[in-house]
């Protein structure tokens, strides 16, 4: 299966940051080196983080300070956690990506999106949220990491059963 | 069979906005199904969308996008007729892949 | 008869009562008399009257009419419309071949395009009521082919796409002169007026007493004009239903025991409904929380 070598490939990269990085700071290094792997590969770790922090760190190996330049267009009540959409767009320059987290859900990271030179710092979709939470928008611009947090509540959960 | 990608791409001056809906059940892995077993997480890892051979648009999910996946986003560069090629690749390795023309 | 749930009044007074309003009843004969032109006129000017911000042609869009924060994200969502998959589907089903090669164009009025509003209609020749969902299915059957399943999948499908094709006409339901239709109607009437489940709740308690509150998190759709929206794409479902569904899950969820899908009472529900909505867009296929 996939999963177990995607599994045990994992392992030997964490082995292998933790060798070549003990005594630096094991956590942040292995993050950081996981980022700069990761490049154009599907975040997997990142998507596996239960807290916002580590998801951050884990995608870009580094920390967001909030921004008034990023416009997060979320409601104040989704009419159901399944389907509640959210927008993201920025007036900052050389916008390269733009990330979307939702606090409360087990994942916190939802969707992450490259944005190439050319295309526009704006993207709009759909998100379940497990219940009510803050929905964090990540927009990295010129290699810094900036964010926008709004409180959406959730009355009908979008996650079943 | 029809494809899982429904695409609306339409130029205004020098922008193109490009919508698109997916069919794909985006299922958790957190949800129980009737007999109270929990169906195994089925999501899309990745929608990318491309014109004149070039990425314009890529993104990664995570099994918190809702079911049947809307995006929507906009790039420069584009003209009416042009093709897009938009493709997605799902966690159990199925894909599929469209292409529409700009409006 | 009209049950008084949680009555505490004690039964002689109960009694008394009852025969003073049997007493009014009978001293004005009139209001016995079934009157579908003004019960429907009755009926829409209860709901403009309670709602006066509300346009009329808004109340096919249920508690998208009535909250702006809802409205905010229903408008987003016709963006690109969850329902549009059901649509497509529906608008192949539609066009392919039978086995003895008829479609379902060969069994409706205009080859089935813009025909919705017409739905339900009194089959005078059936002696019943005749759905939407009903003639697809006995035209299925007329072919030889199988039956829908009615709740969901190919008949939402199907309905969706002539819905789609009726958009914007007015529902148009008749009764013609023929003491079984006013019979049904009356019988439709009698079905959403009455207290059902365990929590006593009829389909008026919600959806005419209530409209735009809150039921637990979700808002109240109005009656009125409900049924101008199916099929719908239910964010609650995760998926498309039938006005069949609509009705066996309004049931469940009084904690009330439903009646089959297409059953005589709930055709007669539809044909009620549907008329007291005579006059509103048909907007189907919709999308709902």
């Amino acid at each position: 299966m996939n999963n177990e070598i995607d599994k045990t490939r994992r392992l030997i990269l964490q082995g292998a940051a933790v060798v070549a990085l003990a005594g630096i700071g094991v956590r942040f290094g292995l993050t950081q080196a996981l980022a700069a792997a990761a490049n154009d590969k599907y975040p997997e770790e990142a998507f596996k983080q239960k807290s916002g922090d580590d998801a951050i760190k884990s995608l870009y190996g580094k920390t967001a300070e909030t921004s008034d330049k990023v416009k997060l267009d979320a409601p104040e009540i989704a009419e159901n956690g399944a389907v509640v959409p959210i927008s993201v767009s920025s007036s900052l320059p050389d916008v390269t990506s733009i990330s979307i987290l939702v606090t409360e859900n087990p994942f916190t990271l939802a969707a992450s999106y490259k944005i190439p030179e050319g295309t526009m710092a704006s993207v709009s979709n759909r998100l379940k949220m497990a219940k009510t939470s803050n929905v964090i928008a990540i927009v990295e611009a010129g290699g810094k990491l900036y964010s926008a947090s709004k409180e959406v509540k959730v009355t009908v959960g979008g996650c079943g059963g | 069979m029809a494809s899982t990608i429904r695409v609306r791409a339409t130029s205004s001056g020098d922008t193109t906005e490009v919508q698109a809906l997916i069919q794909h059940p985006m299922d958790s892995g957190f949800v129980k199904d009737a007999k109270g077993e929990l169906i195994p997480p089925h999501f899309i890892q990745e929608v990318t969308f491309e014109h004149d051979g070039k990425k314009i648009f890529v993104a990664d999910w995570g099994p918190a996008v809702s079911k049947d996946p809307y995006l929507k986003f906009a790039f420069k560069g584009g003209k009416k007729g042009d093709e897009l090629k938009i493709s997605w690749t799902d966690n159990k390795g199925s894909s599929d892949q469209t292409t529409a023309k700009i409006q | 008869m009209r049950l008084v749930p949680g009555s505490v009044l004690g039964s002689t007074f109960g009694i008394v009562v009852a025969a003073l309003l049997m007493g009014a009843a009978h001293s004005a004969p009139a209001s016995d008399t079934p009157n579908p032109a003004a019960d429907a006129k009755a009926f829409q000017k209860f709901f403009t009257d309670k709602f006066p911000k509300v346009k009329f042609e808004d109340f096919v869009n249920g508690p998208y009419s009535m909250d702006e924060g809802l409205y905010q994200q229903w408008k987003e969502k016709e963006e690109f419309p969850p329902y549009e998959f059901a649509l497509d589907m529906g608008k192949e089903l539609f066009a392919k071949p039978f086995k003895n090669g008829k479609t379902f164009a060969d069994c409706f009025p205009n080859k089935g395009i813009g025909i919705r509003q017409n739905y339900p209609t009194f089959d005078e020749k059936q002696g019943k009521v005749v759905t939407l969902e009903l003639a697809v299915n006995q035209c299925l059957e007329s072919n030889g082919e199988k039956p829908y399943s009615y709740t969901k999948d190919e008949m939402a499908a199907v309905t969706a796409y002539m819905a789609f094709t009726s958009r914007g006409k007015p529902f148009d339901i008749k009764i013609p002169n023929d003491p079984r239709a006013l019979a049904a109607y009356e019988n439709g009437k009698r079905y959403f007026y009455t207290r059902r489940g365990q929590l006593n709740f009829s389909c008026a308690s919600c959806h005419v007493q209530s409209p735009g509150e809150h039921i637990r998190a979700e808002v109240l759709a109005p009656a009125l004009g409900i049924l101008n929206a199916m099929p719908i794409y239910r964010s609650e479902w995760g998926g498309m239903g039938t006005t069949s569904r609509r009705f066996t899950s309004c049931n469940s969820q009084v904690r009330g025991v439903p009646l089959k899908p297409q059953d005589d009472e709930y055709r007669d529900l539809e044909y009620y409904l549907s008329y007291v909505s005579n006059g509103l867009p048909i907007s189907g296929p919709g999308a709902r929380p």
